[in-house]
């Protein structure tokens, strides 16, 4: 076989070349491999990163997002200066100047029903580091829809999964989890929290994953899960078969792709949004607060986030113990409730107005409260 | 007989903080180990089975590295010295 890399990737890559199972054809292989990233956020980081740094020849990166001071705790694709840039533009310069032999395609979209099949058909290998569930059933469907290999990582507080799916004869992620939790029952890691490391060790084993798939050595986690959890520093591996009722991958019945914030039981999907509780700005709270009128505010938080700042006259009732404290709630009067961003406390509304309250929730959270109303509440 | 149940620390906000459950009562099936689950934690038992005692669709219950979904579900039996390991989707990237 001639050989085509130049002297500086010789030199680049001479850990990889001396290394049996990877050596010069391994590393050409490496070097054609188109690789997509759903996300460049906590797992993304790391994964860009390494594969950047082993020589994947395309790298491709969907993200919408841009960069917030609040990501910087755990994803390391950017830095201070990025802050308010696209993430897709400071991962762009971050992996150019980490390899320059990297070509980045750039998907400043969100993936959608609409536009994932024509974005993934073009890579080998997905790497799906996304931070919700309609995007991972959706990026799910997508590769067992074209034969893509799905590497898998989940993180949340100090806990991680990873798993390839999609890969052979192995099972997909709809095999493990046939259906989403029910919204609100599975809090996100801006909700709960994160411990930051946690994404480097996930996305390092994605990245190592992806590389095994390129490069055909090892036994992948396809079939597998594995379990990660930090704090106790165990890892375990469990079983994770084929489902041949798998409307995915083994009755085939999805054919097409679905609108997957509906699948999940999301607002804003074709489901009926629930229209049992009311919906209020920090800007007419104020005034509402101000004006001293007779409802209840329910700071529906944990803690330790109501120890960094709270609104005035809101008592503390963490989503996790609201429900026992419904019966103690004064059913005369309306409810308000708030959290961090109006996620969780938009299903305490939810909650509360199923037991028959008069519930309201405050749109975008104490955050949109430190913008709007009271910027002495620190952002978090 | 002696089990032990390990819980995802999604859920230690309902065990009051434990992440592992060891069991010394006769727990021949999975079914049993939930119900014994349920009498201490009510609120993680809520989490893991619906109201009519099937388990959630995002919750897999393993038993050693098998999952219950591919053995005999919830009447997978249970032999001295198992682990039953709870694991639920967690969604954060």
């Amino acid at each position: 076989m001639s050989i085509d890399l130049s002297h500086d990737e010789l030199l680049r890559y001479s850990r990889h070349l001396i290394l049996p199972d990877v050596e010069l054809e391994g590393q050409k292989r490496i070097r054609n491999a188109r690789v997509l990233l759903i996300g460049a956020g906590g797992l993304g980081s790391p994964t860009a990163l390494y594969l950047a740094a082993a020589g994947v020849g395309t790298l491709g990166i969907v993200d919408f997002d841009t960069v917030d001071l609040s990501n910087l705790q755990r994803q390391v694709l950017h830095g201070t200066s990025d802050v308010g840039r696209p993430k897709i533009d400071s991962a762009r310069d971050r992996i150019v100047d980490l390899n320059p032999h990297v070509i980045v395609e750039t998907h400043r979209v969100q993936l959608t029903s609409a536009n994932a099949l024509e974005i993934l058909g073009a890579y080998d290998i997905i790497v799906d580091g996304t931070d919700n569930f309609p995007t991972r059933y959706l990026v799910n469907d997508a590769c067992v829809m074209l034969g893509k290999p799905n590497v898998y990582g989940s993180i949340f507080r100090f806990e991680g999964q990873a798993s390839v799916f999609s890969s052979g004869d192995g099972p997909c992620y709809r095999c493990l989890f046939p259906h989403p939790p029910p919204p609100g029952l599975v809090p996100s890691c801006a909700e709960g929290g994160v411990l930051g490391v946690l994404p480097g060790l996930v996305g390092t084993i994605q990245a190592t994953e992806t590389l095994k798939l390129i490069l055909g050595i090892g036994d992948t986690l396809a079939g597998r899960l594995l379990l990660i959890d930090t704090l106790g520093m165990r890892f375990h591996t469990v079983k994770v078969p084929r489902d041949p009722k798998c409307p995915a991958c083994g009755t085939r019945e999805i054919t097409e792709l679905v609108d997957y914030e509906a699948f999940c039981g999301m607002p804003g999907g074709t489901m009926a949004k629930d229209e049992t509780f009311g919906e209020i700005t920090p800007r007419d709270l104020a005034k509402r607060l101000a004006a001293h009128e007779d409802f209840t505010l329910l700071d529906v938080r944990e803690p330790y986030e109501w120890k960094l700042g709270r609104i005035e006259g809101a008592r503390l009732v963490p989503l996790g113990t609201l429900e026992d404290e419904i019966p103690k709630l004064d059913a005369s009067r309306e409810i308000v409730v708030y959290c961090r961003s109006g996620k969780r406390s938009e299903t305490a509304a939810r909650q509360l107005a199923a037991a028959g309250l008069r519930a309201t929730n405050v749109v975008g959270g104490i955050l949109r409260w430190s913008d709007e109303v009271d910027p002495s509440i620190p952002k978090y | 007989m002696a089990v032990s149940v390990v819980l995802p620390r999604a859920l230690l906000t309902y065990s009051r903080g434990s992440s592992t459950l060891q069991l010394e009562t006769r727990c021949t099936t999975v079914a049993d180990a939930l119900a014994e689950l349920g009498r201490r934690w009510p609120a993680v038992l809520d989490r893991v089975v619906t109201e009519q005692g099937d388990v959630r669709e995002h919750v897999n219950i393993f038993v050693g590295e098998e999952s219950i979904r591919f053995a005999s579900g919830l009447a997978t039996p249970l032999h001295d010295g198992d682990t039953i390991m709870i694991v639920a989707a967690v969604s954060g990237g």
